[in-house]
């Protein structure tokens, strides 16, 4: 087996010499570490592994999720996801979400981390601001932004007044709904992004720094040739963090438009697993998606190990 | 530098820990500072464009936070007026004693802290001992089953709700605070991040620990988490706030406020005042809100470094 490098990744996977007091096995020691390790290895092989196997299985039935009836339809419910309009909608939606917040966090996350990495007064406070957000439960933000984005007595309708502008029907158009829930779920997560990225900086060679200083490199090109690949590891690992946590967005979507409007304006793949699912009795449907958006996790996820493994 | 470099590997300086929440500089840095070069950062154009920065992220930040917390204190009238008002006249705690009293919040809160404590000492405690096993012990596998730990983080637990809730409903689990809390339990991060720390303690240690023919219990009460506890909090901390703020599965697994926690109810609130009434709605939300806001104001610098200690090489 090839160890993937994900960050810390490659320790754990070499071979530490642990501490051992002979060469041969020791049966203590595996009883003992057996009792240590099973638990959580049957928690994660009955609730992690054994349903994403047996979203394979279910996949290719008919079937609501409480009849003990299932009926074997083979591909059928593939071949649905593929050939309805609304999948591609719904993958349309995915793909901007995904897209947007994960550049939008992470750029807006680095330029704010880059302005604040200097001697200023109030930066712990503009800090602890920034990240408050990021321990706040997704539905009481979803809540929150509903009136936060409410088009008559909200605040967003309130400065846009005060602008001079009319404010647009946010729940009413599929285009300003995918907006609104993008804009919110980034500004939850602005904060995981500019800590992490502050942390990076602050760990940073200077010594690079003032060569290129002295060298006197203009700030762009400082920017792109000596800041950036610095921060090459940070940004690999939140790329991979924050697209699996975008990609999995629920509680923001349920709270807000319950994936409408219009049924599926703002539904996105993991929407649309619940709908079908729970709402639609759907569950042989709900599990091909779930199948669909597993291999798109895996496939997503090798790429960017790929890409890193390239750049090193 | 007030770090050695081998702790800086380990760990990177945090943000604010150095003395009144300054950067950690360099002789080097100090001297860039000095020269005043028009740079990206340190010249005084720099600073300017800090401190626009600053003001923005506030306005951005707080304002809606502001802007919730004032909505819960405002009587119904005052909320609906146009332009809004930008501060509760009078102010009111209605919302709040609505909330508690006729919606029953304080249920749900229960719950919150029920499931929450419960799932964060089990999960810590699972943690704890997985990273042992890993770090210290050899047995057959072991790679192998790291591997598939680590590759756990891969599945989110969005996609597995299909089969776990049909197996659960099965077991007549649903509106049970066991149904809840046991397929969450699994530690797959924190895991990770344990085991991290331990293979990052001085190997000296352990085989003095070893040679003494220390049992499990003692090494681990006495060497080893006695070296451990920054991580330790740091991985209490990020469980606890992910506990208390999870979602769909809950939302799954219960209808009624018997079980259910406080993002729960806070739909459930929603969906009965609907758009009409954002008073209680609001004071719902701060509710939710407010101990997780708490436990970060105190301790955010741990929090921080917890997160942080994964992602940043230093």
């Amino acid at each position: 087996m090839t160890s993937p490098t994900i960050p810390g990744l490659e320790k754990s996977v070499s071979d530490e010499e642990p501490i051992q007091r002979s060469r041969s096995l020791n049966w203590r020691q595996i009883g003992l570490a057996a009792a240590l390790i099973l638990p959580n290895m049957a928690l994660l092989a009955v609730f992690t592994y054994r349903p994403l196997i047996d979203n394979f299985r279910i996949s290719f039935y008919n079937w609501n999720i409480s009849s003990p009836d299932m009926r074997f339809i083979g591909f059928g419910n593939y071949i649905e996801w593929f050939t309805d309009d609304t999948s591609w909608q719904i993958a349309r939606n995915t793909l901007i979400f995904t897209v947007v917040a994960v550049i939008g966090s992470m750029a807006i996350g680095l330029a704010l981390a880059m302005l604040l990495d200097q001697h200023l007064r109030g930066r712990g406070m503009v800090r602890t601001i920034v990240f408050a957000p990021y321990v706040i439960s997704g539905a009481a933000i979803g809540v929150a932004f509903q009136f936060v984005f409410d088009p008559g007595y909200g605040l967003i309708q309130a400065v846009l007044d005060w602008v001079g502008v009319s404010t647009p029907h946010f729940y009413q158009h599929s285009g300003w709904a995918l907006f609104m829930i993008t804009t919110t779920y980034v500004w939850k997560n602005l904060g995981y992004t500019f800590v992490i990225y502050l942390a990076a900086l602050q760990g940073r060679r200077a010594d690079l720094d003032e060569a290129a200083e002295i060298d006197g490199t203009g700030p762009w090109r400082k920017f792109w040739r000596v800041t950036l690949p610095q921060l090459k590891g940070t940004t690999f690992f939140l790329s991979v963090t924050v697209l699996l946590n975008s990609f999995t967005v629920f509680d923001i979507i349920q709270v807000m438009t319950q994936g409408g409007p219009f049924g599926t304006g703002t539904s996105t793949l993991i929407y649309q697993i619940y709908q079908e699912t729970f709402v639609n009795n759907r569950a042989g449907y709900g599990a091909a998606v779930a199948t669909i958006m597993f291999l798109l996790v895996l496939i997503v996820t090798l790429v960017q190990v790929k890409l890193q493994d390239k750049q090193d | 530098m007030t770090m050695s470099d081998d702790a800086k590997a380990v760990l990177p300086p945090v943000p604010g820990t150095g003395p009144e929440d300054m950067p950690e500089l360099t002789t080097a840095q100090k001297k860039r500072a000095a020269s005043r070069r028009i740079a990206f950062q340190g010249g005084s154009s720099g600073r300017i464009i800090g401190y626009a920065g600053m003001a923005v992220a506030v306005l951005l930040f707080f304002v809606p936070l502001y802007f919730i917390v004032i909505t819960s204190l405002k009587t119904h009238g005052d909320i609906y007026t146009d332009p809004i008002s930008w501060w509760p006249d009078p102010f009111v705690p209605e919302n709040y004693s609505y909330v508690l009293n006729e919606v029953r919040f304080d249920r749900y809160l229960r719950n919150s802290i029920i499931i929450t404590s419960i799932l964060t000492v089990v999960e810590v405690s699972l943690g704890v001992m997985c990273a042992y096993g890993f770090s210290f012990l050899r047995f057959p596998g072991r790679n192998l089953l790291f591997l598939l730990v680590i590759a756990s983080l891969m599945v989110p637990n969005q996609i597995t709700v299909i089969s776990n809730y049909a197996l659960v409903a099965s077991w007549g689990w649903r509106n049970t605070f066991q149904g809840i809390i046991v397929p969450l339990a699994a530690v797959a991060f924190g895991t990770f991040l344990m085991r991290n720390h331990f293979l990052s303690l001085p190997k000296e240690v352990m085989e003095a620990a070893e040679l003494d023919g220390t049992g499990f219990f003692r090494s681990l009460f006495r060497v080893v988490l006695p070296m451990s506890w920054p991580t330790l909090i740091a991985f209490t901390l990020i469980t606890v706030v992910n506990e208390w703020n999870q979602y769909l599965w809950p939302f799954l697994m219960s209808d009624t406020d018997k079980v259910a926690p406080l993002p729960i109810g806070l739909t459930q609130l929603q969906d009965n005042e609907g758009l009409t009434n954002w008073g209680p709605v609001m004071a719902g939300t701060v509710l939710t809100t407010v101990p997780m806001l708490l436990v970060f104001l105190i301790l955010q610098k741990q929090m921080i470094k917890g997160l942080t200690a994964g992602a940043v090489k230093g």
